[in-house]
């Protein structure tokens, strides 16, 4: 493989969320809440990405995601490309797959919904995926990729 | 979450709907049955609603059942501060089943899931107010002998009316037609088109009332409300297209029926009142038949 430079350092083992969308990055933080683990991350924006123009990256020591973990950023960063890496190999490619349902996650963009004034956990079945469009379980109301706010 | 629960009218299968207004149809032959004899309702009413409260009390009061609860949330602790969470829980205590009008979407949702009593949503917010929807479906039954393959015309606030989007639901299942006739700031939101078009149910738009109406079976009529307009001047413009007289019923045909949710302004004007197609007095009548056979449904009973 042809040497080039790399705008971020490997890692030994853990998790590489490439792709990111550059204006993405703190909604992936959050969405994963990431911004509270003891282990060790590095965090890149503004990249240089020929798919997207500017990208952003995450890197997780030692910290290898889930599916269910990998499906939450569909909701911000569809297009997402997760490594899984042992002994600075990439063991595993995980794809963001749109999961049926969003719990906990997304706020709902209905001012009177029940999820609004009190507390309840928020809950979704995901209607659509191209774009991402959630239909709230208490209020029946869509909330659209256009007003998704993350938690 | 409760089974027995009545939140959304999509709670229901196609086969629950039929079985309902079967039960319906018995309790209007025989109102008077003691089926809630030792049986404690609540009936918390947060907002205030004396049609669907005096129709579900009603129902429950011919049943033999006991109330319990408030007409407005002024009487309960809720002026204290209370959560939802923790009048219910604590209503959850005293009674069988729970009847709750919330102004808040989702609430009843959320009761059900809190309370181990069934929970009966009669109307949260602009959301879900199924038991309208029963017994629109009960006086759809009763005057046309069918629900399927029906004409129905959905007159007036399309886009806000909880109403006609859960009727449109329910329709869903039996094959209908429908025409919406509303004014551009009040068409039937894009979601419910995408749900019909998904079910290859044909729909049909129009702005104007006049002309249109001669094919249908149901004639729906809502009311156009002055505080959905931002502009005042808008709803000058169009307050006066969507008023139903009986002059406009003379080409209609012989089985058509008008319904309307109530309370009506003017949108049908009283002259239409005498016409046999008004049937919305005994649409309102057919609401305590439909919510004895709810409320049976509930808690188990028949």
């Amino acid at each position: 493989m042809a040497k080039k430079e790399l705008q971020v350092s490997a890692i030994e083992n853990g998790t590489v969320i490439d792709h990111i969308p550059a204006d993405k990055l703190f909604d992936v933080i959050n969405v994963l809440g990431i911004a509270s683990m003891e282990n060790a991350m590095a965090f890149g924006t503004n990249l240089k990405s020929s798919k997207l123009g500017k990208k952003a990256i995450v890197k997780i020591w030692d910290k290898f995601l889930e599916d269910e973990e990998v499906n939450k950023l569909a909701l911000v960063a569809p297009s997402a490309k997760i490594n899984i890496i042992r002994g600075y190999e990439v063991v595993e490619k995980k794809m963001v797959n749109v999961p049926e349902k969003v719990e906990g996650i997304v706020k709902c963009m209905n001012p009177k919904c029940i999820t609004n004034h009190e507390y309840v956990r928020t809950k979704f079945d995901v209607v659509g995926t191209q774009p991402i469009v959630l239909k709230c379980h208490y209020c029946e109301k869509l909330t659209d990729e256009k007003h998704l706010e993350i938690i | 979450m409760n089974k027995h629960s009545l939140v959304s009218i999509e709670d229901y299968t196609k086969e629950e709907i039929l079985e309902v207004l079967q039960s319906a149809s018995e309790f209007e032959k025989n109102p008077n049955q003691r089926l809630l004899e030792g049986k404690v309702v609540a009936s918390l009413f947060f907002e205030p609603s004396t049609r669907t409260r005096l129709s579900f009390e009603t129902a429950i009061n011919r049943l033999g059942g006991r109330i319990v609860g408030f007409s407005d949330s002024s009487s309960s602790s809720v002026t204290k501060g209370e959560t939802l969470k923790d009048t219910i829980k604590m209503v959850d205590n005293y009674c069988d089943l729970i009847v709750m009008r919330h102004p808040i979407e989702g609430a009843a949702r959320y009761a059900s899931e809190v309370a181990k009593a069934p929970v009966l949503n009669a109307g949260d917010g602009a959301n879900q107010h199924p038991s309208q929807t029963m017994l629109d479906l009960y006086s759809i039954y009763k005057t046309q002998g069918t629900l399927e393959n029906l004409n129905i015309f959905m007159v007036g606030d399309l886009k806000y009316g909880r109403t006609v989007h859960s009727l449109l639901q329910a329709m869903s299942h039996f094959h209908p037609t429908f025409h919406f006739i509303a004014p551009k700031e009040l068409q039937m939101p894009e979601g419910y088109k995408l749900h019909l078009k998904e079910l290859n149910i044909p729909y049909y738009e129009h702005t104007e009332l006049n002309g249109v109406i001669n094919e249908a079976d149901i004639l729906y009529m809502t009311r156009v409300q002055r505080e959905r307009f931002a502009d005042p001047l808008e709803y000058e413009k169009v307050k006066n297209v969507y008023i139903l007289r009986n002059a406009m019923l003379s080409g209609t045909k012989e089985n058509m029926r008008i319904l309307h949710p109530l309370p009506r302004v003017n949108e049908i004007d009283v002259d239409v009142d005498e016409n046999p197609k008004a049937y919305y007095f005994e649409q309102a009548r057919n609401g305590v038949f439909a919510r004895q056979a709810i409320i049976c449904k509930a808690l188990g009973i028949k």
